[in-house]
């Protein structure tokens, strides 16, 4: 077959015209990175059967900047986001549909690293990419690569996992380190001007789900604390189960390295975005099995009990400072900003 | 960033805590301002406020930049800003600080105007250079902190001899606003003692607050940023009310010394000059408290190049921001706090800074009842 240059050459207005060069760059690229016999079918729509159980379906949207970032890229990222979307309702994520909005111009090559991580981070995660879409807009209309991609997965009876049912008494636990993803992003940004060695959580968490499920059927809620970080999560949660929820700050992990970079920006760990991440909650006497499920999970290795469900009816998260104090832990409120002050 | 962590370590803060408990009279009420929004920013996200005994009450001051910028100001920012061809820089706060009828620079900009937030005067002066065929002007907020880099922008544009850019002044004073708190008068608040600011005494010196001890008998602590600093200020300023004594203390010692920065203050000296008067949300006229531009720069005088007219600001009447700045009132006394005004929908000032007041209780406090906090 003539070949694309995928080292030299660059996205055109054609790859996304339905001619000639669409289906070169859909055959060379994607099928061949994506292959698996339901998307060898070519077909507009894949179809397959699921195991039983009650079907699982989310969908997300992935515009990052940088595209390549320590430790992922926007391909990896865009499995990895939905995989753990799916597995968060407790549910084990099959297949994924992939849809990539191109700017016109954009090395071929680059696009070609972000597919091959694409179909790395599916494999590792055991789910298959078995239908995608592609569009191209003119220069200066995107930024280099979007993509999205949906997901279904199945949930086995016996399973109800949801943000409504945290209970007072219950315990909060979290699967390792905050503000990995944010900070490492962060850092490669243009004129933020610091450097660092820390490196993305960017991972599929299904694996560890799967065992926590094992170990605690009785898991009532699992959440991956993405944008607006742990913050954000766990007043979701306190909001639909009409519950409070307080921190000890002593109990949760955070490495020096975000420390320092938050301090340096002006930023709250407890704000910024983890992709690796998930936090559980469970009754008092699961927590204990729970964690040592966790731990002995490669993606949970640092994990900890970091708090407790209250009754409350503000639903209010609070924290134990480490100094001894007490304070809210709200929702984020437009941008962090440094002060000036 | 060990040396930061030496400042929030439990058993130091247990330590003071329990020395602050020991030393407080219980017959006696200690009443302590702390002036500079950094100071309650770190007294509510650390939870100080749970450390210290009931009868130890902090009192928020006007510390917060944005806040203390009357409605009028902010007209005047989203008037320039819809000049033609004109480019306004400022710090990013500003820019969702309400004005008149609830107007904002955030507003202006949603209505085509060319707002930028900088991090520093020279980001501004960078768009100037960029945009020589734009008017480009820079915003000027804050106290003593953000007053010598707006001066070293202006020595660098005139001698660049930029013709595009110039500066709105509105750098204000932290001694005269001190001064107007204890002059308040019957409507004023009763202090007992300052915490005093650290990023402002820096450049000012321990010695810019010899009038509060020696005339006003107050005693004054200069302090960190960080929660033990506060913490320890406390309890040198509790030492001092209970030794009937008022002297100018410093706690900051690892950046504030007697003088203060004396390069800064010689710079600021040249470049501007005192306002006969200024006026402050909250306080009111006060004179010799603000600065404008020396006639030396006359031509980066954005007040003298630019005429703009605007009506006669109107304050938001339900907004006790002027009250809470002066620490007659707790943010939950306004009817406003957590009803319409929020953080992400803020009726006044103090609401929009994270150095606000209003901001600091309702995002961290406001679990606790009574506004303590
Ligand atoms: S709560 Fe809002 S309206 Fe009330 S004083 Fe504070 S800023 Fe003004």
């Amino acid at each position: 077959m003539m070949g694309m240059d995928l080292q030299n050459g660059r996205v055109e207005m054609g790859h996304g015209a339905g001619g000639r060069a669409m289906a070169r760059l859909i055959g060379q690229l994607f099928v061949e990175a994506f292959d698996n016999p339901i998307l060898r079918r070519e077909h507009d729509a894949a179809v397959f059967d699921l195991p039983p159980g009650r079907v699982v379906m989310s969908t997300d949207t992935f515009v990052i900047s940088p595209l390549f970032f320590p430790g992922g890229d926007i391909g990896s990222l865009a499995v990895h986001g939905t995989v753990n979307d799916i597995a968060m309702a407790g549910a084990v994520p099959k297949y994924l549909t992939a849809g990539f909005v191109l700017e016109e111009g954009f090395p071929l090559a680059d696009l070609a690293r972000i597919v091959d991580s694409m179909a790395r981070a599916a494999r590792d995660a055991g789910v298959e990419i078995v239908t995608g879409d592609t569009k191209v807009v003119e220069r200066g209309h995107g930024d280099g690569v979007y993509i999205n991609t949906a997901g279904v997965g199945v949930v086995a009876d016996g399973v109800d996992i949801a943000g409504d049912r945290a209970r007072p008494g219950d315990r909060v636990l979290i699967s390792g380190t905050l503000g990995d993803h944010g900070v490492a992003v962060m850092s490669k940004r243009e004129n933020l001007g610091f450097g660092t060695d820390l490196v993305s959580d960017s991972a599929a968490l299904n694996g560890l789900v799967a065992d926590m499920l094992a170990a605690c059927p009785g898991i009532r809620v699992l959440r991956d604390p993405t944008r607006g970080g742990l913050a954000a999560t766990l007043n979701e949660i306190a909001q639909q189960s009409g519950v409070g929820i307080e921190l000890m700050e002593d109990a949760i992990p955070v490495r020096g390295a975000v420390k320092s970079a938050c301090e340096l920006l002006g930023l709250d760990p407890l704000y910024v975005a983890n992709e690796g991440k998930l936090i559980a909650i469970c009754a008092d006497q699961d927590a204990g099995r729970l964690l040592a499920v966790m731990r002995a999970h490669e993606r949970g290795g640092d994990a900890h009990i970091i708090g407790s469900v209250l009754a409350d009816q503000r639903r209010f998260v609070r924290m134990k400072t480490r100094l001894g104090g007490t304070r809210m832990v709200d929702w984020i409120s437009g941008e962090q900003l440094p002060r000036i002050c | 960033m060990k040396y930061i962590e030496e400042f929030r370590d439990p058993d130091l803060a247990q330590g003071l805590a329990r020395a602050i408990r020991a030393e407080a009279r219980a017959d006696h009420a200690y009443r302590f301002m702390e002036f500079c929004g950094g100071h309650t920013h770190a007294i509510a996200r650390y939870g100080v406020t749970d450390l210290l005994p009931a009868n130890v009450r902090m009192i928020h001051g006007p510390g917060c930049p944005v806040c203390v910028l009357p409605v009028g100001k902010v007209d005047e920012a989203v008037a320039l800003a819809g000049l033609d061809g004109m480019t306004l820089c400022t710090y990013a706060d500003l820019l969702r600080v309400p004005g008149s009828g609830y107007d904002s620079l955030f507003k202006a900009r949603a209505r085509g105007a060319d707002v930028r937030m900088v991090y520093s005067t020279q980001d501004a002066l960078q768009i100037a250079r960029d945009n020589p065929a734009r008017q480009v002007v820079f915003f000027a907020i804050g106290f003593e902190t953000t007053t010598p880099p707006t001066a070293v922008a202006l020595t660098q544009a005139r001698a660049e001899g930029l013709k595009n850019f110039t500066v709105h002044c509105n750098h204000v004073l932290t001694p005269a606003a001190m001064r107007a708190i204890l002059d308040g008068g019957q409507d004023g608040v009763e202090i007992d003692g300052f915490v005093g600011p650290a990023h402002v005494s820096a450049v000012i010196g321990t010695k810019a607050y010899a009038p509060f001890s020696d005339d006003y008998g107050k005693p004054v602590v200069i302090a960190g940023f960080e929660p033990l600093d506060v913490m320890q200020a406390v309890l040198m300023l509790i030492r001092q009310v209970n030794a009937g004594k008022a002297v100018v203390e410093n706690e900051y010692t690892r950046a504030v010394s007697f003088d203060g920065n004396l390069k800064a203050q010689a710079l600021t000296d040249t470049v501007f000059r005192l306002r006969d008067s200024f006026a402050w949300r909250g306080l009111g006229d006060i004179p010799d408290s603000a600065l404008s531009i020396h006639d030396d720069f006359a031509d980066f005088d954005a007040e003298r190049r630019f005429a703009i007219d605007t009506p006669t600001p109107r304050e938001n009447k339900a907004c006790a921001c002027g009250d809470v700045l002066r620490g007659v009132k707790t943010p939950e006394d306004c009817k406003l706090f957590g009803s319409t005004c929020t953080p992400d929908n803020p009726m006044g000032a103090c609401m929009v800074s994270s150095e606000g007041a209003c901001a600091a209780h309702w995002t961290y406090g406001r679990f606790r009842e009574g506004g303590r906090g």
